[in-house]
């Protein structure tokens, strides 16, 4: 794949948001390309949860542009909007399940209002929206107050997928999982992206999911995207907060881990090519 | 380019073989459903299905290719695809939940059983709460370096004084209307003066006192259930336990006094108000004079009557701020359990507060007062 050939699905040129006289972002500049995983990291309060919501059209930036899908969001009709909402799931913090539906009527939710579909095809697809989301099948049953942190993670995923969105929006999805669950997690988010084409953007802090799932990171500093490459790259990069980021204990041990896991691929993966 | 998915069923060497073509995606997932279905009825066991001329395929599509044969006997799947179609049959291996049984005859003695359940079972833990707040209020009242005054006082000003305006223009307008309906019946027996007489009676042993309390459990009951509902959802109630708090005494004591201190003083202005607003229509209306009034409200005994009222006011502060805070703590888990103990506290507080001056109504008749 070469840079210019790919399709871009997000694009965001020149944003600025701002809260008073709070400048959040300035400037900021992001590509998105269809089918890859970009994570994005930065400080607490660097904006990232500001520059999700302004791309999927939550928030209204002071300036700039977002095109996503092809379309400019800044000016867009409701009816185009809404469509291209549709071709986007959100995971949110702290899930955003609604706490007077059941987790299977939470998923069904968006299939009532985009779909005709008849009621067992779509009690049937919640069924396996749920359990791709890694939840046990009498989960569909309970209600958003009856879950774990974790369980409440995976049911709004669930409901982020119902449509087969085209891009995924991820705000931080592993924190509040266990590590087993978080890399099973992660392992999910990879296998929905290579076999449907979706594109991840996801905000994280877990940097164990940065280098095993991530194409490329984009660091948010100084009020816009510092570099936004593959990991190795981004390592690389000689600024303060990046290094401290990536070179800090944890950033090692995720690494040491990820380049572990490389290894051990590399050697089920070689018996078979000989 | 999008194309409505579609199959067809053939033969071979080896058996049946369905061809799979263009776009399995949940926009065309009814015809595709009724379509499996009908397939599923016409092969023989050991199909296989040619997947080599498929469009755009989505999990809802993979799912219902699934249904008509597993992953091995899926030809001409890519890695990626194969990947997954195997993501989807892993997840629709799990074994259905067999659905709830629900209406019919048992259902509905099961849901009457369960409200009278719930009544009784209102009333028990109304009642622990009750000699919860006792033992708490004896256990601090001695002790004033436990009094919060900071609280109470806000409480006063919130349950209080805020609530003078709405509780005066109530009153005066319902001793308006009440000295307009009695004006009328009794105007034809030449008795208008006797007006004079149902207003105080009524606004001082009844009315002043039961519609401040329905007012305040409105305006106040339904605040404290949210108030202390909304810090139970956010485990800030928790939080005061582990800091070696007591809830009740934390939360409970000053609303409940502030409530006991407010509403005997908001019932004195409703029982003026209500007389001022009688009085009003008396003087406008019917020609009696404000001294006239005066003087016939005084002939009636009207101390009397008025201890009546005011010795059920701090009863119904009690049971209204009992009621209020006892629903907070009831709420469990999401925003919408505070929305439905909220409306619960308002409704049992009203209930509640009208039961008992019913019950007092008949009380104070027998002993004559």
């Amino acid at each position: 794949m070469n840079a210019t050939a790919r399709e871009k699905v997000i694009e965001v040129r020149g944003l600025r948001n701002q809260f008073g006289t709070q400048v959040v972002h300035e400037n900021l500049d992001l590509d998105v390309y269809r089918g890859e995983i970009v994570g994005v990291v930065g400080g607490s309060g660097s904006g990232k949860s500001v520059l999700l919501r302004s791309i999927i059209g939550l928030l209204r930036p002071a300036a700039g542009e977002v095109t996503l899908l092809g379309e400019d969001m800044m000016r867009i009709s409701d009816a185009r909007r809404s469509a291209i909402e549709a071709r986007c799931g959100v995971l949110f913090q702290n899930g955003a399940l609604f706490s007077s539906l059941s987790v299977a009527d939470n998923v069904m939710v968006p299939m009532r209002e985009h779909y005709r579909l008849p009621l067992p095809l779509m009690q049937r697809l919640a069924a396996l929206k749920i359990a791709l989301a890694g939840l046990p099948a009498n989960a569909g049953a309970k209600f958003p107050a009856q879950l774990s942190g974790g369980m409440v993670k995976r049911a709004a995923l669930a409901r982020a997928l119902a449509l087969d969105p085209d891009i995924l929006f991820l705000d931080e999805p592993t924190a509040g999982l266990d590590p087993i669950g978080a890399a099973a997690f992660d392992q999910l988010i990879l296998t929905l992206r290579d076999s449907l084409g979706l594109t991840v953007f996801l905000i994280t802090h877990d940097l164990d999911t940065l280098y095993t799932i991530c194409d490329r990171v984009a660091v948010l500093a100084q009020k816009r995207v510092l570099v936004a490459d593959t990991i190795a790259r981004v390592e690389a990069c000689d600024d303060p907060w990046v290094r401290e980021y990536f070179q800090g204990p944890r950033g090692r041990a995720a690494w040491a881990a990820a380049a572990r896991e490389r290894q051990a691929i590399a050697a089920d993966a070689a018996p078979t090519k000989s | 380019m999008t194309r409505a998915g579609t199959a067809t069923i053939g033969h071979d060497a080896s058996g049946d073989v369905i061809v799979a073509s263009g776009d399995w995606t949940l926009a065309y997932a009814p015809a595709l459903a009724g379509l499996v279905a009908t397939l599923r009825g016409q092969a023989r066991p050991g199909l296989r299905i040619d997947a080599r001329g498929l469009g755009r395929v989505d999990t809802a599509g993979a799912g219902l290719l699934l249904d008509l044969a597993g992953v091995d006997a899926i030809d001409g799947l890519d890695p990626r695809r194969r990947a997954l179609f195997d993501a989807v049959a892993r997840a629709q291996a799990a074994p259905p939940v067999p659905a709830k049984p629900e209406g019919g005859l048992v259902a509905l003695l099961a849901r009457t059983g369960a409200a009278v359940e719930h009544i009784g079972d209102n009333v028990r833990r109304l009642v622990g709460f009750i000699g919860l707040i006792l033992a708490t209020l004896a256990r601090t009242v001695p002790q004033p370096r436990r009094w919060r005054v900071t609280s109470l006082a806000f409480h006063l000003e919130q349950t209080g004084l805020d609530a003078v305006p709405i509780v005066v223009l109530m009153n005066f307008l319902v001793g308006a209307v009440i000295a307009f309906l009695g004006a009328t019946v009794l105007k034809d027996f030449g008795a208008a003066i006797f007006t004079v007489d149902l207003i105080g009676y009524s606004f001082l042993r009844e009315f002043g006192v039961l519609l401040t309390a329905i007012l305040i459990a409105g305006r106040s009951g339904s605040a404290f259930t949210a108030q202390i509902g909304s810090m139970k959802s956010r485990e800030e109630i928790d939080a005061i336990r582990t800091l070696g708090l007591d809830p009740v005494e934390v939360l409970v004591l000053p609303r409940l006094l502030a409530l006991l201190i407010a509403l005997p003083l908001l019932t004195f202005l409703a029982m003026a108000a209500g007389i001022v607003g009688g009085g009003a229509v008396c003087a406008l209306n019917l020609d009696i004079s404000p001294t006239m009034f005066v003087t016939r409200l005084q002939d009636l005994a009207a101390t009397r009557h008025f201890w009546v009222g005011m010795s059920k006011a701090p009863l119904f502060a009690f049971l209204i701020a009992a009621i209020g805070c006892l629903e907070g703590f009831k709420v469990s888990g999401s925003a919408e359990s505070v929305g439905e103990h909220t409306t619960s506290s308002v409704v049992q507080a009203i209930f509640v507060a009208i039961l008992v001056d019913a019950f007092a109504a008949i009380f104070f008749m027998e002993i004559n007062i």
